[in-house]
This record gives structure tokens, C-alpha cells and sequence, in this order.
């Protein structure tokens, strides 16, 4: 405790939500510009083109990204560095890794979520991603420092262990694969309520039309999710190992291991409804959506107001 | 499952004897005129293992598993179970018709998993004789029209003879790990057949092959496994066996010769408090028990150390260290001043600065038999309305007070009692409490007297008190090999392309044209670039200027 260094990542913190405003203010002026985009909306509006069976998205093969999405995506990057910095000091400043309460977990986690949102711009372009995925994260980022902020304090023994850093860890990057397929099935719901209606001549330009066809979105999503997956059932088995070592019994239906059981079913239970005649499409997205709220409601709520044998919150 | 699916749902079922990964087409609907019983069982069998049917009941899992973390239960927090029953005992019936506390054992969790087990096994056990045909089999024919495929390219090359053209391409695919069989077309056609990634289905297979293995190695773990908890007082000792156990719980094979006969002792049981964080005073940062142990395996008495975390094993058995206290050490003397009673209570913790409850009972040795219900404060505060607390776990300013009761301890029924709990039905409290005389306080080395002269109390010293949970489950270990197997097999069934890809050499002239097709087997996101990577290989290997003409 030589050097203020949590304070420090506290104003990383901040400056981190300040860019990511700005970087959430480009991402919307790109949506909208794109949505205006004669071109774009042809090719989106237009249900599913040759390329997007392929399995690219129209907008890599169309056009660069436009100025404004480009500006979003800088000023995300920028962010992103300041945020890796804060979580970085604030694994110094407790000398261990950040994600032990409540607020390191947001920090560490939404940090996971822009990465993966970072490489998934890069590799396709959804426009509608950058806001959601960024306004959501500042939201997140907002709500940790108001709500979860805890100064740092050393471990309790019950997390003095080297499973603490590498379950915690896959179970915060699951999560992030997992909503960001969230908000790619969110939006193929939303899309597909509008995709079947054939837009009248002249009607003004709707924010949908720059969304790509549900068809690319589905597979997207299942993609992501199926890291998601892969990732959430090293987790669960990390988190049963660890539970033997600290507690004598790999499974105990604690409130936590129920969660993350349910989250683990419903996901599967995705995976099956992708091949599952009558059950892929929307079912299977509305089912990428219960995941996910899953996913939330273990974090958010069981964290916060269950009490069990992972009351670490640190609240 | 919409209305219309259902009307024609008899009939219509669609077999599951294919990989996952592939999407369920419409099936010819062939109406039977009637079904006997065995056609009933088999249209039964066939809807049980339907991938649809499979999934209700993973949603129907899910959703079942639910109440286990809305209600206690009684397998992971029994004290929460009792606490519905004594604060609303009607309710608490009521939740426990419906299993509502022994969720995880109930009639209904169990018939959903064992209905999800039995549909995975009848879906698993035909694409595992059909995976086996199709490992064996050769990469089906090239397809007449390779236009269509989704992946599609042409290259020409000159100067290379077609033969050489195609022994090239094989080797290409051949490095790929595609398995190959080549065919002479009419026309002087030569065209190749290649397919790769069977292992996507093989880590299917073993994916749910070992989630079977997992659920059948927790079965027969709980038939063999034990636990059983103990508190020890620092210098005590615990050999191991049935009856020095707290509470025990044990597999129905589990008998008394199964449980080693280890002895543990407790030498010193430490803890060390955050002094240097002003957030975290008084937080431990490390429980350490100390403790020597005799066991089949050593020949003299070893020590070892317990630690949270870091269990010890002993002959087969981990011992953990679950919890810790404080167990003063109380002696009481009838008033001609002989022991009565002397020993070392185990105060159970209330709160985060080990304010602690317990409880003393002397049924013999003085007039009346004595219960006491002791409040321990290992550094006591005062508030300003006059009520005690504990405001930090180490021992600062330890003080204990004692709320006596005189009376019928009610030890004498024959019906087993807590030694944390005093039942005070049959008792008069006559110091603390409501007595109108105050409860006796003792610090370490004082004495009080008891009320109406019936003898006194003294506090020697506090040792503190680990409490340790000894487990055996000789399945752990199958069942993290099960688990990995799961998870390897997983992977594979998630992220290994499965693909076809045909190349058919034509000679035009002088020079050859060489027509790739691709398709994939699943969701794979790579294939373009993965046939578009091939052909730029072989073309690389041709080492001959091409032509290219992407259609």
C-alpha cells in the first residue's frame, strides 16, 4: 500500500467510460448512415445474397466501413486499452488477479466482452453491434463503479487458489462469447419480425435496413455461442474440481453449481434446437436469450442476493 | 411443437440416427393403418429418442432445476430447511410433498434425467453403428454438376500432363488429412473424392458417451462414498471410525471396516489477520491447522498441515478444514469446591468478528442439574445502548457471559439432544436474561459464582476449535476422466469441419482444368477459404502459371 494504485485504476476506470461514450456516439452515427445507404439497404434489405450462405457478411464484401464506424472503432480500441490498464493496476494494487468481488468482476468481464467484440468486428462487420456492445458496456462499467465498488482487500482464504484464476477467468470469457451472441440473437428477432414484409417504394429508411438477414445473424450467434459453450463447460468442470479441493465434494447443488448447471442445459439445449426441425431460427434465438439471462441472473442476482458457499461478492 | 406438427406426430417422426449437425428435413408422411403394441413401443422408443424429445427435456432439466436454489435444501443447507418448517410449518409441509427441499433426488429430476440419459442412449447407439459404416466407407462419388456445390472454383493449368495434374491434388489433399479415392470418369475425366473431419461425430459420440459415463460413475460413487464432519478442539484426537463422527453420511456399501482407522490430532490450530489494509482489518488471510497423524501408511506419527484449499490425505480419505471457533475451556465445582464438570465447549460463530453461542450442561454433581447459555466475545465492545459485541476475531479483550438455568435438562428422556442447543422448557433462568440478576461474566482465570449458592465457574483458558469434514468417493477420479473425455469430445464435435471436397481434372487442349467443389458437413465457417487455400496450394505445387477463373 506504498502507492495510491487503486485509485489510480478508479480514474482509468472513468476515462474508459468517458471514451467509450465517444466511441458509442460513433458506432450510432455509423448505424444511422448506414441505414440511409442506398446500397446497404438494398443488399440487407433484400433477404439473403449468395455471399451471406457463404458465410461473410454482405458488409465485408461490399465496402470498407464508413468513416463514422472506423471513429467507433478507434475510439473502442482506445477505450479498451485505457480499461485493460485499469484492470491491470487494479490487479497490482491488490498483487493478485482482478477478479475476486463484485466490481473486478465487472471491470475484468466487460473488459472480455470488448475483445471479443473487437475480434468479431474485425472479422464481420454487424453494425449494430458497436452501439449495443459498447452502450451496454458503459452502463455496466457505470454501474460497477457506483454500485460494486469495494477497495481492495487481500483474499480470503477460501479463494487462495490457483483455480481462482483460471475458472473465474474461462467463466467471465464465456460470458462474453455468450452475449455477444445475445445481442446478435436479439437482433435476428427483431430483424425478422420486419425481414418478410416487403418495404413500399419510398418509405423512409429504417434503422433494420442496415441490419444483415436473420439467416447470417443465426449463424453468427451459434458460432459465438458454441465458444460460449466449449469455454462455460471447462468452467463448470474447473469450478467441480476446485470445489473438491476446497470443499470435499466436486458437486453440491450449491446455489452457484444450480446456475451454472441451468446455464450449461439451456445452452445445450440451444445446440440441439439448431438442428432440431422447427426449433431452428427464432426458437433457437429466443433460447440464446434465456441463456444469456441466465448468464445475468447468476452474476447479478445470486452474486448479490443468494447466499451459498460462492458469496464472494465482496458487497 | 406447433398444433400441425402434432396432428401427424405418430407418423411423422423423424429418426435420430444421423449426426447432429444435420438439419431435420420434412419426412414423407406414410399414415399406418393401425399399430399393435409393438408398434405403440416402437413409435414410443422412436419419439423418446427424437432430437425434439431430447430437447424438451433438456428445457424440462433446466427448468427443474431451478427451485433447488430457491428452497434450501436439505443436502446442501439443511438448517435452512429447518427454519422453513419452524417459521411455517404448513408451507413447509406442502414443499416437502412435492420434494421441493430434496429437489435433486426427487421423483420428477430424476425421471427428467433418466428419460434425458435413456433418449441420448437410443439416439447415440444408432450413429454409433452408423458413424462406423461411414468411417469405413469411401467418400461418396463425385457429383455430376459441381457448379451447384457452395463452395465452387475453376483453375487451368498448362504444361502438366492431367495425370500429373491429379497425382498433385491427391497429395495436396492427402497433407490435408482428407481421405481420398479417385475415379475414371468417361470423357478421360479423372476426378478425386475427399472428405475430412470424422472426428467431429467421433467427439459427438464420445462427448455423450461420457456424459453416460459421468452419471454412472456418480451413481456407484454414491454407494461407496462417505463424509463425515468433527470438530476438534486444539490437543484433541479423532480416530476415525463411525461413532467419532458429528454427523456421518455414507453409501449404502459403505460399511464400518471401510472407513481406515487413521487417527488425526489437532495440534494447534492458527490464524493470521490483515493488519496492513485499514479496508480489511480484522479479515483472515489464512487458517492453519496444524495436526499430527497416525495412518496405515506411515510408520510413526507424522504432522501435516490443513489448510483451506489444501485438504490432506490420509489412507485413501481428504480431510478438510471447514470451519473454526473458539472452545473455551470451563470448569465447574459444586461448593465444597470439587470438579463437577471441566471441558473445553465449542462455541459455534455467529458473525463475521466471531461473536459466539454455545452452550454448558452439568446434569450432575450439584443440587440441580445447571444449563447455560454462553455468549463469547473474543474482543468485547459495548454499544451505547449497553448490549455487547464482538468488534474483532481475535482475542483482544475475550470475554464470556454465561446465562444460567436450573431445572430438568431433559437429558434423561432417552432422546438425543444437541450439545448446541439447551432446552429450556423444563428449566428457570435465574441469572441474565429476564432473572432480574445479571449474567455471569468471565475473562480467562476468573471465577463467578453460581446464583442460590449451588457452586461456581470458572474460566481457564480458549483454545480454538477446527472443524473437519473427512471424505471418501473413490469415483472422483473416473469421473474427471469421464468429464475430460466430455470435454475433449466436445471440442471436436464443436470446432473439427467436417467437409467434402471434389476436384475433377479435365483436358481442354493444351492445357488441364481442374474444377474444385466443396461442401460441409455441419456449421463450418471456414470453407470458402479452406477450398480457395487448396486449390491455391496445388496450383503453388504445379508450380506453373494458372489461369484463374473464379466462377
Amino acid at each position: 500500500m506504498n502507492l495510491p494504485l487503486d485509485p489510480i485504476s478508479l480514474v482509468l476506470v472513468y476515462s474508459a467510460i468517458a471514451v467509450y461514450v465517444g466511441a458509442f456516439v460513433g458506432y450510432v452515427f455509423a448505424f444511422a448512415v448506414q441505414t440511409t445507404n442506398p446500397i446497404r439497404r438494398l443488399v440487407n434489405a433484400g433477404g439473403t445474397p449468395a455471399a451471406h450462405a457463404g458465410g461473410r457478411g454482405p458488409q465485408t464484401e461490399t465496402e470498407r466501413p464508413g468513416r463514422a464506424a472506423r471513429v467507433g472503432y478507434a475510439l473502442t480500441m482506445l477505450a479498451w486499452v485505457l480499461h485493460l490498464a485499469a484492470v491491470v493496476v487494479r490487479g497490482v494494487a491488490a498483487e493478485r488477479v482482478p477478479w475476486a468481488n463484485m466490481f473486478e468482476f465487472s471491470i475484468t468481464g466487460t473488459a472480455l466482452i470488448i475483445a471479443v467484440f473487437l475480434v468479431v468486428s474485425r472479422r464481420t462487420r454487424v453494425v449494430v453491434l458497436g452501439p449495443v456492445v459498447v452502450g451496454v458496456v458503459v452502463i455496466l462499467l457505470g454501474l460497477a463503479t457506483v454500485a460494486f465498488y469495494v477497495p481492495v482487500i487481500p483474499l480470503p482464504p477460501a479463494l487462495q487458489s490457483a483455480w481462482l484464476v483460471i475458472h473465474v477467468l474461462v467463466a467471465l470469457l464465456a460470458t462474453s462469447f455468450f452475449g455477444i451472441a445475445a445481442v446478435l440473437s436479439a437482433t435476428q428477432l427483431v430483424k425478422h419480425r420486419h425481414e418478410n414484409r416487403p418495404a413500399p417504394a419510398g418509405r423512409p429508411a429504417r434503422l433494420l435496413d442496415a441490419v444483415p438477414g436473420t439467416e447470417y445473424l443465426d449463424r453468427l450467434a451459434y458460432r459465438l455461442t458454441i465458444v460460449g459453450f466449449a469455454l462455460w463447460t471447462f468452467t463448470l468442470m474447473a469450478g467441480a474440481i476446485w470445489a473438491g479441493r476446497a470443499w470435499g465434494r466436486y458437486w453440491g447443488w450449491d446455489v452457484k453449481e444450480v446456475w451454472t448447471f441451468v446455464i450449461w442445459v439451456v445452452y445445450a439445449a440451444y445446440i440441439h434446437a439448431k438442428a432440431t426441425r422447427g426449433w431452428h431460427g427464432n426458437r433457437a434465438a429466443w433460447l440464446s436469450l434465456v441463456g444469456f439471462g441466465a448468464v445475468l441472473f447468476n452474476f447479478g442476482i445470486v452474486n448479490v442476493f443468494f447466499t451459498g458457499l460462492h458469496s464472494y461478492s465482496g458487497l | 411443437m406447433t398444433r400441425t406438427e402434432d396432428a401427424r406426430a405418430p407418423s411423422g417422426i423423424v429418426r435420430l440416427d444421423r449426426p447432429t449437425d444435420h438439419v431435420d428435413q420434412d419426412v414423407e408422411v406414410i399414415r399406418a393403418p393401425q399399430l399393435g403394441p409393438a408398434g405403440w413401443a416402437r413409435w414410443a422408443w422412436r419419439q423418446l429418442t427424437s432430437m425434439r424429445t431430447a430437447l424438451l427435456l433438456l428445457l424440462l432439466l433446466a427448468l427443474a432445476a431451478v427451485p433447488g436454489s430457491l428452497f434450501p435444501q436439505r443436502s446442501a443447507d439443511p438448517n435452512g430447511v429447518v427454519q422453513h418448517f419452524a417459521q411455517d410449518p404448513a408451507m413447509a409441509e406442502l414443499l416437502d410433498t412435492f420434494q421441493l427441499f430434496d429437489v435433486y433426488s426427487s421423483v420428477w429430476f430424476s425421471a427428467i434425467y433418466l428419460l434425458l440419459f435413456l433418449s441420448l442412449i437410443g439416439c447415440v447407439v444408432p450413429r454409433i453403428r452408423h458413424h462406423v459404416t461411414a468411417i469405413r466407407a469411401a467418400p461418396p462419388a463425385t457429383p455430376k454438376n459441381l457448379g451447384r456445390l457452395p463452395a465452387h472454383q475453376r483453375d487451368i493449368v498448362t504444361n502438366v500432363p492431367l495425370l500429373d495434374a491429379v497425382d498433385e491434388a491427391e497429395r495436396e489433399l492427402r497433407t490435408a488429412r482428407y481421405r481420398v479415392v479417385r475415379a475414371q470418369e468417361s470423357g478421360g475425366q479423372v476426378s478425386l473424392a475427399a472428405e475430412r473431419g470424422y472426428l467431429r461425430e467421433t467427439g459427438n459420440l464420445i462427448f455423450h458417451i461420457a456424459l453416460v459415463g459421468v452419471l454412472i460413475t456418480v451413481a456407484i460413487g454414491g454407494g461407496f462414498k462417505y463424509t463425515g464432519q468433527r470438530v476438534l478442539v486444539e490437543g484433541q484426537t479423532f480416530v476415525n471410525s463411525r461413532l467419532a463422527f458429528d454427523s456421518f453420511e455414507a453409501g449404502r456399501f459403505v460399511t464400518d471396516d471401510s472407513l481406515p482407522p487413521f487417527s488425526l490430532t489437532l495440534e494447534r490450530f492458527t490464524v493470521s489477520y490483515v493488519t496492513d489494509n485499514v479496508n480489511a482489518l480484522g479479515l483472515a488471510d489464512a487458517f492453519v491447522a496444524d495436526v499430527s497423524v497416525s495412518s496405515r501408511a506411515a510408520e510413526s506419527r507424522t504432522s501435516a498441515r490443513i489448510e483451506v484449499n489444501s485438504p490432506l490425505s490420509v489412507d485413501g480419505s481428504d480431510i478438510y478444514l471447514l470451519g473454526n471457533g473458539y472452545a473455551p475451556r470451563i470448569t465447574v465445582r459444586d461448593p465444597s469446591g470439587e470438579v463437577v464438570f471441566t471441558d473445553t465447549v465449542p462455541f459455534l460463530p455467529q458473525d463475521a468478528n466471531l461473536t459466539s453461542l454455545g452452550v454448558v450442561k452439568v446434569p450432575d454433581g450439584l443440587d440441580r442439574q445447571v444449563g447455560m447459555i454462553g455468549f463469547f466475545y473474543p474482543t468485547r465492545a459495548v454499544t451505547s445502548a449497553g448490549a455487547s459485541y464482538s468488534s474483532y476475531p481475535d482475542l483482544v479483550l475475550p470475554v464470556l457471559t454465561l446465562n444460567v438455568y436450573v431445572g430438568d435438562l431433559g437429558l434423561d428422556a432417552g432422546i438425543p439432544k444437541s450439545v448446541y442447543q439447551l432446552d429450556t422448557s423444563g428449566m428457570t433462568e435465574v441469572a441474565g436474561g429476564e432473572s432480574g440478576v445479571a449474567a455471569l461474566e468471565l475473562t480467562p482465570g476468573s471465577q463467578a459464582e453460581l446464583p442460590g449458592g449451588l457452586g461456581s465457574v470458572e474460566l481457564d483458558d480458549i483454545p480454538r476449535f477446527a472443524s473437519f469434514d473427512i471424505a471418501h468417493d473413490p469415483t472422483q477420479v473416473p469421473v474427471l476422466v469421464a468429464a475430460i473425455a466430455a470435454l475433449v469430445g466436445l471440442s471436436l464435435s464443436l470446432f473439427v469441419p467436417r467437409r467434402r471436397v471434389w476436384i475433377r481434372a479435365t483436358q481442354l487442349h493444351s492445357a488441364v482444368q481442374l474444377e474444385y467443389g466443396g461442401l460441409a458437413r455441419g456449421d463450418d465457417p471456414q470453407l470458402l477459404p479452406s477450398v480457395e487455400s487448396l486449390a491455391r496450394r496445388i496450383a503453388s505445387r504445379l508450380t506453373r502459371t494458372t489461369q484463374k477463373d473464379h466462377s
